[in-house]
């Protein structure tokens, strides 16, 4: 009954199963992308001009979001921040996951004292903590966006080797991994061909996982001043220096706090909800 | 006399994937009498075991119990609620399990997990429960029956944990008992006493069951009356003796057929004047640290010789443990020897695959047991056969895909089947892509590691026929590894006996009935006969089984 239950609650299409939770969530993430990549043609005042007489301004006509601490339009920097929380964050975990994937997946083919090194290092990196790890690094060289990027890949790579790792070592004791060694195949095509076709799917969960846990991390370091410098600011900065509304209900952080949470929520929710391909014999 | 067990139009829904129901068992009607041993026989997918869940009232996640009637001792199992089920799992109806390995916990003593049942329905003090424990031990003649209970499964044997699941059954005094597949897993000279023991204890106790099993020779053996299940229907029932001697579905037909020996024709081709194609010499492998001599720990491959000719097959037999494998792999350079020498073609073979040159990699392949783990899930069956056609051949897309056609029709397979995943694909079809795959290197030699063992007999028979024709049409040698008798008898020229990774006797089939060497002999006749007198009669050495098997 329950699995009768379960099927019917999911729709098809082109031979694949969603369901309305992934759907909305799907159209979320769309719409913060598409904010991210046209925010500097449809913000209505640039985002450094003061634009109202009075800070924490309300909701109103031209205003739609009111008006930070220092009456600049919120909706135009909420939708600018967009494009920095999201590209930031997408930039860094491409390159967390991608050298994190390809590591893991050659230590896994490889084995020997190349995957001891490896996974002890990266073992090693795991231990640092990850915000104190950003402030040591921004303490040392600044903040600027290419270091921003950088270290937030470099602190969530260890995680990508050892999930991509875990994963791939399963894969390689398959025979058709021995089918392929046999045949003189090169590492390349091991990983490549072999194993990541069959791990593609949980590192691809992994990979918007990870995303979550860098905006989230994004936003902490804005918070606490290392991120993004003003006038430009992410999300997490406008948090950070609207917090003086919070007494009058302003909507100016209100509106970035909604924002976070909508974007990493969404990423969980399409997670969780992917769409399964239907596996069905004679369908 | 009424039956204790009465099924009547039975039904069973599966819910696909897509939601679409598929119905399963279509209408089966079955009646075991008091004390009578019935068996499920059919391929897989057959619905075998799920007739025989079902006599538990148990339907397998995603399948349903739609229709019908399924009366035991009585009671109408399908309309019981789950609570009352329970109640009479165990005390009425019990289950032995295939793998008794996998049903066991390995955390807590064998005792204990036999007589946890009698805990749970509070049938007798625990006390009590333990002395009847024992005296079943005793009629399953394990080895000593008063301390095996204390130890831990992965102590004993297999054969002894099969045993053991039995014991566990059996000890809430159940009218029936269900077996699904409880020596499928097991070697032939084991399941000899597994059998025995099993057959005893139910005829002593009365005990009436289901005995589920693709393998005909064992239900010859144990069944009184066989019930041949084909897609979800009753085909063919009839007592034991009649369905072997009158069969008269073709299903059934067709499953003896694929039992009787197909004697290989000796075949005079004096044209190959018996070249070598491989020869391996003295060859040691194993596991664990090289020694001071350079050897290893633990010696799975201990010294063996081999020579296969061209155009001639080679089989190995040996039960499981036996290092046969590890010699098969050994040969492939998966696992390299520790000492020894190989040489195929006329050169000197490098011990690691990795330092072989490509076409002695190409001319040499190797084709794995489970053709499940041994297809990429993740590719469609065109990719996985043109991969080796790229690699070795350096074939351009175009001449890939008609040499794809060519090998589909090689090994029997329609076309259309190229854009399909392994998982879409049944047991035979997937060995048959497997197979293809080492085809299309174009190999001199195919070393076949249990190919047919997951298959059923009437597949793994189909497959064997196709492996001759294609020797005869492209020269091919194969080594075919196996602890199937008449499958190696049915395919090689020469058959080697392994034991305890050593070559004990190389005799070729016409001989197989005179071996000279102990081991073999008890082997050779531990294989079961399609006669149903066969384990009744069957005297063995106690001797040779003291010495070589597993008790």
């Amino acid at each position: 009954m329950t699995m009768a239950r379960a099927a019917s609650s999911r729709r098809s299409f082109l031979g694949h199963s969603y369901n309305l939770v992934g759907v909305v969530a799907s159209l979320v993430i769309l719409a913060w992308t598409l904010v991210a990549i046209f925010a500097p043609y449809i913000i209505p005042h640039p985002i450094g001009d003061i634009v109202d007489d009075d800070y924490f301004g309300p909701m109103r006509q031209g205003l739609w979001l009111g008006s930070d601490y220092l009456g600049r339009d919120m909706l135009s920097r909420v939708l600018m921040g967009a494009r920095y929380t999201v590209g930031i964050s997408l930039a860094a975990v491409s390159i967390a996951c991608f050298s994190g994937v390809v590591l893991g997946m050659i230590a896994a083919v490889t084995g020997g004292w190349l995957d001891s090194c490896l996974s002890r290092f990266l073992d090693a990196m795991n231990s640092i903590p990850s915000k104190l790890f950003g402030l040591v690094v921004v303490a040392a060289v600044g903040s600027s966006i290419p270091v921003l990027i950088l270290t937030l890949a470099v602190i969530y790579v260890p995680g990508a080797y050892r999930f991509a790792r875990a994963l791939a070592v399963n894969i390689n004791t398959m025979d058709f991994m021995t089918v392929a060694r046999v045949r003189g195949e090169s590492t390349v095509y091991l990983i490549g061909s072999e194993i990541l076709p069959n791990i593609i799917r949980p590192v691809l969960a992994d990979f918007g996982l990870r995303f979550v846990f860098i905006v989230l991390l994004l936003s902490g370091l804005s918070f606490l001043g290392l991120g993004l410098q003003p006038p430009l600011a992410d999300w997490g900065a406008l948090v950070r220096e609207n917090i003086g509304g919070l007494p009058f209900a302003a909507p100016a952080v209100i509106v970035p706090s909604l924002a976070i949470a909508s974007l990493t929520i969404s990423v969980n929710l399409l997670i969780d909800n992917l769409p399964q391909k239907i596996r069905d014999r004679d369908a | 006399m009424t039956n204790l067990v009465e099924v009547r139009k039975l039904t069973i829904e599966a819910t696909t994937d897509s939601g679409r129901l598929v119905e399963i068992i279509k209408g089966v009607s079955l009646d075991i009498a008091e004390g009578e041993i019935i068996a499920l026989i059919g391929e897989s997918g057959s619905g075998k075991t799920t007739v025989a869940l079902s006599l538990m009232g148990h339907a397998r996640p995603g399948c349903r119990i739609t229709g019908g009637e399924l009366n035991v001792n009585g009671k109408n199992m399908a309309a019981l609620s789950e609570k009352e089920r329970a109640r009479l799992r165990g005390t009425d109806i019990a289950y032995v399990p295939q793998s008794a390995a996998a049903a066991f916990n390995p955390s807590s003593t064998i005792m204990e997990q036999v007589i946890e049942v009698t805990r749970i329905h509070r049938l007798m003090p625990p006390e009590q429960a333990r002395k009847r424990a024992v005296e079943l031990f005793r009629a399953l003649s394990l080895p000593d029956p008063e301390g095996i209970g204390a130890r831990y499964p992965h102590q004993v044997s297999g054969g002894q944990l099969q045993r053991l699941a039995a014991a566990m059954a059996l000890i809430g005094d159940p009218k029936l008992v269900i077996f699904d597949e409880p020596t499928t897993a097991l070697d032939v000279t084991t399941q000899i006493d597994v059998l025995k023991a099993f057959k005893s204890v139910m005829k002593a106790g009365g005990i009436a069951g289901v005995y589920v099993s693709h393998d005909l020779a064992v239900v010859a053996q144990i069944a009184d009356r066989i019930v041949v299940l084909k897609g979800g229907e009753v085909q063919e029932t009839g007592t034991t003796a009649e369905l072997l001697s009158a069969a008269k579905h073709p299903y059934t037909r067709e499953l003896l057929a694929a039992f009787e020996p197909k004697p290989r024709q000796a075949r005079a081709d004096a044209e190959a004047a018996t070249k070598e194609l491989l020869r391996i010499d003295n060859v040691t492998a194993g596991y664990g640290p090289a020694r001071d001599n350079g050897l290893p720990l633990i010696r799975a491959v201990d010294s063996v010789s081999l020579v296969v000719e061209k155009r001639r097959n080679l089989g190995v037999i040996g039960e499981s443990g036996c290092g046969k494998s590890t010699l098969a792999r050994v040969i492939a350079g998966i696992h390299p020897a520790a000492a020894g020498d190989i040489v195929f073609d006329g050169k000197q073979l490098e011990r690691a695959a990795r330092k072989r040159s490509q076409d002695q990699l190409r001319e040499m392949q190797i084709v794995f047991q489970y053709a499940d783990t041994a297809l990429n899930p993740a590719k469609p069956v065109e990719d996985i056969i043109s991969r080796p056609l790229a690699f070795y051949h350096r074939l351009d897309r175009q001449q890939r895909s008609k040499r794809v056609d060519e090998l589909l029709d090689m090994v029997r397979l329609p076309r259309a089947l190229r854009y399909r995943h392994p998982a879409e694909l049944s047991g035979g079809q997937k060995q048959r892509v497997n197979f293809a795959r080492a085809l299309a290197a174009s190999p001199k030699l195919i070393i076949c590691d249990e190919i047919t063992s997951a298959l059923d007999t009437v597949v793994a028979s189909a497959v064997i026929e196709l492996l001759k024709e294609l020797q005869r049409e492209l020269g091919l040698s194969y080594i075919f590894i196996s602890h199937d008798l008449s499958v190696v008898e049915a395919i090689c020229d020469e058959i080697m006996v392994m034991y305890k990774g050593q070559r004990v006797e190389q005799i070729t089939p016409d001989k197989v009935k005179t071996p000279s060497h102990p081991y073999s002999k008890l082997l050779f006749s531990s294989v079961p006969k399609l006669d149903p007198t066969w384990l009744d009669g069957l005297v063995r050495d106690p001797e040779l089984v003291s010495q070589y098997g597993h008790r």
